[in-house]
């Protein structure tokens, strides 16, 4: 046993099986795009933070003290579209998905793999030229550009809608290549009805990928052209109109919310099993309320523009159609609690953030009907409801899922053991710093305070809440540094991994951690359904035929 | 079972095809992975074009007189034309593609060069009419008139500039990213034709040939669909 041990330490792996910068740089290894990924995410996400702690700060007083009103114009502007399009998009598709899909498939690699360095290089130049717009002094149209504003706003709009774009593309070719690679990779034996369901989930974020940041280019397009020639194309005074920027824009934005948050749902269903060792309740129900939310989530847009004028009878029709939304994530969260019932439930690290992730996101998910249902919208529209609502979805939910995906895989990733007392006492406080943070905008937004208001002192009275939310931001900083720390600790003193050190099911844990650059030392045929806890669960009689 | 990545790598390039990457098991499953690649990236560009397409559908129905002068300003005969041109070289790619399954490599690189030729005839014939249109001041901006232009089929009656000003911003914007594409394809034709020019296409390896005739067809049909859209609105009013 100790020479076989001494081999596994010594093993070649993909993080050394060649050092230098250029073999990371012309690298074509998914696993080391993904971890390009995930130092330029990370980087971005502190940048993100950072606004978001600036706006928190100003908004402990009432008046406007801290920073003048245009700086905050810029602040949330630019906090949105960092956090937007250059963390919670990419993150757990481009850092996990990019990880792990083509070793829970049996794949060697994906189907492109240069397409896949190119489109980090491309993220990297939408990164630059989003870096060189916030060096410049940034925009102040808010994360959404609404024309006619966005057309005429003397800051740096152009720089920021060009970022956005160029690193649109890089997500359409992400999920071009998941889509193809799930297609066309898969291991023998690994039908469909076999796939992860994270897998699942990835595939269903693709094709919103593909299929509607095609839209949002051509949006930015269009308001750029207007920017520059004064086409008339969305700007009223010369006949054109603004509601047209309003649906194109959120024919995509809409779907960009399932972009975030599916992936994350198909994190919560690998971990949920795991820590509960049961196979997940209704599969393939699960598996195709991922494609129904990808579906449903094109047809829902308009419930942004209740109150921009558009016609009742189509507001009705948006109505209904984003009730409809509801159906597939709940079927996702009932799926997910009764797996947990009769399951044998550990309370690792991985398993508090997917606790976590279900609660934030049905709070998430039910204020969201509020907010689809026209009267309830007509009262809290462009109010601190609506944000709180999609900080639940987006921050509770999607980055509640790519920190317990990080957690859970970490160990394949690195090949260390994350300290685990640490990792629980940071799911705890994210939890508690993110509920003391974002419930109180619910009540605030409900009362009445309007979004995007740098000072309230003719409403005083809305400091306290205003205060608790600031000091839960504070708190969920520290949530958000610790596993940072922690992570970065382990590298150099973490225990070395074990290939499965949660007895986990998946291909992925089938291999070396870290894993060889091929994913697999001999090509994997998989004879085993997904979720198969049952039998990892049963040694002695793993090779009798199990009469179920 | 503790195999080095680079035995591993070694398995896997038993394979004799040197066009076959590491990653694949045989060639038929990557090019089964391409085409299905290209056709998921031109629905991407169904998309993109799409968001044109429904601007233009809005402001046609907000503004129809003005699309009809609009209309009428450009010289469809020149439109028709390159029509024909992009037709006939959709052909030349379709024997392309023909030519390279059967390995006549001759026919092959005629074909390529035929289809280079016909898209820099198309972006020619288009140049002249962006010319005339910026002789003409229908470009927009702040050289744009449009004044004192009939509305067909309602005499007396003139055009709204700053309606038409949007209808050229759209025939500018969506023929000129036409034209963009047309450019990336005649690059991607160019690198084919150099590929086939060194003999690197078998009847068991053409991918490339396929892929990009492809994306050729995909252009190619955006114009169809431009063409009758700005060119042909109410001519006979």
């Amino acid at each position: 046993m100790s020479t076989v041990k001494a081999q596994v330490t010594e093993r070649t792996n993909y993080l050394n099986a060649d050092y230098g910068v250029r073999s990371w740089l012309l690298t074509t290894d998914h696993k080391r795009i993904a971890l390009l990924y995930l130092i330029s995410i990370t980087f971005f996400f502190f940048i993100g933070g950072f606004y978001a702690l600036l706006i928190r700060l100003e908004l402990l007083t009432p008046a406007g003290d801290l920073v003048q009103a245009d700086t905050y114009n810029k602040l949330f502007t630019m906090h949105g579209m960092v956090m937007v399009f250059f963390f919670l998009i990419p993150s757990i598709p481009a850092v996990l998905g990019n990880f792990l899909i083509p070793m829970m498939i049996g794949a060697k690699d994906l189907a492109f793999p240069r397409i896949n360095l190119l489109s980090w290089y491309l993220y990297i130049i939408g990164g630059a030229l989003m870096c060189h717009c916030m060096l410049t002094g940034g925009a102040d149209t808010g994360w959404t550009f609404y024309v006619p504003f966005s057309a005429i706003t003397n800051t740096k709009f152009v720089e920021a809608g060009l970022a956005i774009f160029v690193a649109g593309f890089s997500s359409i070719l992400t999920g071009l290549n998941f889509v193809v690679t799930v297609h066309r990779m898969r291991a023998p034996g690994m039908t469909w009805s076999r796939l992860p369901l994270f897998v699942w989930a990835h595939y269903a974020t693709s094709i919103i990928q593909l299929l509607g940041t095609p839209v949002i280019a051509i949006t930015i397009l269009l308001v750029a052209a207007e920017r520059t020639l004064h086409l008339g194309i969305f700007d009223p005074k010369l006949g054109g109109d603004p509601l047209l920027f309003q649906h194109l824009f959120w024919f995509y934005s809409h779907p960009a919310v399932y972009i975030m948050i599916l992936p994350a749902m198909g994190v919560i269903s690998e971990v949920i099993a795991c820590y509960a060792r049961k196979r997940i309740f209704g599969y393939s129900f699960v598996a195709f309320s991922s494609i129904a939310i990808a579906v449903f989530g094109f047809l829902v847009w308009a419930h942004h523009m209740f109150v921009a004028g558009i016609s009742l009878y189509s507001a009705l029709v948006f109505s209904m159609l984003s009730y409809a939304v509801a159906v597939p994530s709940a079927v996702k969260v009932f799926n997910w609690t009764a797996t947990l019932y009769k399951g044998s439930i550990h309370y690792d690290a991985p398993m508090l953030y997917a606790f976590g992730f279900i609660g934030l996101f049905t709070v998430g998910g039910l204020t969201g009907l509020f907010l689809a249902a026209l009267g309830i919208d007509v009262h809290v529209t462009d109010t601190y409801f609506v944000v709180a609502h999609f900080h639940y979805i987006m921050v509770g939910g999607a980055v509640m899922g790519y920190l317990g995906g990080m957690h859970f895989w970490w160990p394949k990733i690195s090949g260390k053991l994350y300290p685990e007392g640490w990792a629980k006492l940071a799911a705890l406080i994210v939890f508690v710093g993110f509920n003391l943070t974002f419930f109180p905008q619910f009540i605030l937004g409900y009362l009445g305070m309007p979004r995007r208001y740098w000072d309230y002192s003719h409403m005083p009275e809305f400091q306290v809440l205003n205060v608790a939310s600031t000091a839960g931001a504070t708190i969920l900083g520290i949530g958000y540094l610790l596993p940072m720390v922690y992570f970065l600790w382990s590298l150099r003193y973490g225990d070395p991994a074990p290939d499965n050190p949660w007895n986990a099911a998946g291909l992925e844990w089938k291999t070396a951690s870290p894993p060889p650059t091929f994913n697999f030392d001999s090509d994997p045929v998989v004879t085993w359904e997904a979720y198969n806890y049952d039998e990892i669960d049963a040694p002695h009689i793993q090779e009798a035929p199990v009469g179920r | 079972m503790a195999d080095s990545p680079i035995a591993v790598q070694g398995t896997s390039h038993q394979v004799h095809n040197p066009a076959l990457l590491h990653h694949f098991a045989q060639p038929e499953q990557q090019r089964n992975a391409a085409s299905l690649g290209m056709w998921w990236f031109l629905a991407t560009e169904v998309m993109f074009f799409g968001g044109l397409f429904c601007s233009y559908l809005v402001y046609r129905l907000l503004y129809y007189p003005e699309f009809a002068a609009c209309a009428k300003t450009l010289d469809w005969r020149l439109g028709a034309t390159n029509t024909a041109v992009l037709i006939c070289s959709s052909l030349t790619v379709v024997l392309a593609v023909w030519a390279a399954s059967m390995a006549r490599r001759t026919l092959l690189v005629v074909c390529l060069i035929a289809t280079i030729i016909l898209g820099f005839v198309f972006l020619g014939i288009k140049g002249k009419e962006y010319h005339d249109k910026f002789v003409e001041h229908h470009v927009p901006g702040p050289t744009f008139s449009f004044e004192k232009v009939p509305i067909p089929g309602h005499p007396g009656e003139y055009a709204n500039p700053q309606r038409a000003q949007i209808y050229f911003a759209l025939y500018f914007i969506m023929t000129g990213l036409h034209a963009i594409h047309m450019i990336i394809g005649i690059g991607i034709f160019t690198y084919l034709l150099i590929m086939a020019w060194k003999s690197r296409y078998t009847p068991k390896y053409y991918t490339p040939i396929e892929i990009g005739g492809l994306y050729w067809h995909f252009v190619d049909i955006i114009w169809i669909y431009l063409f009758p859209l700005l060119y042909l609105i109410d001519l006979h009013k």
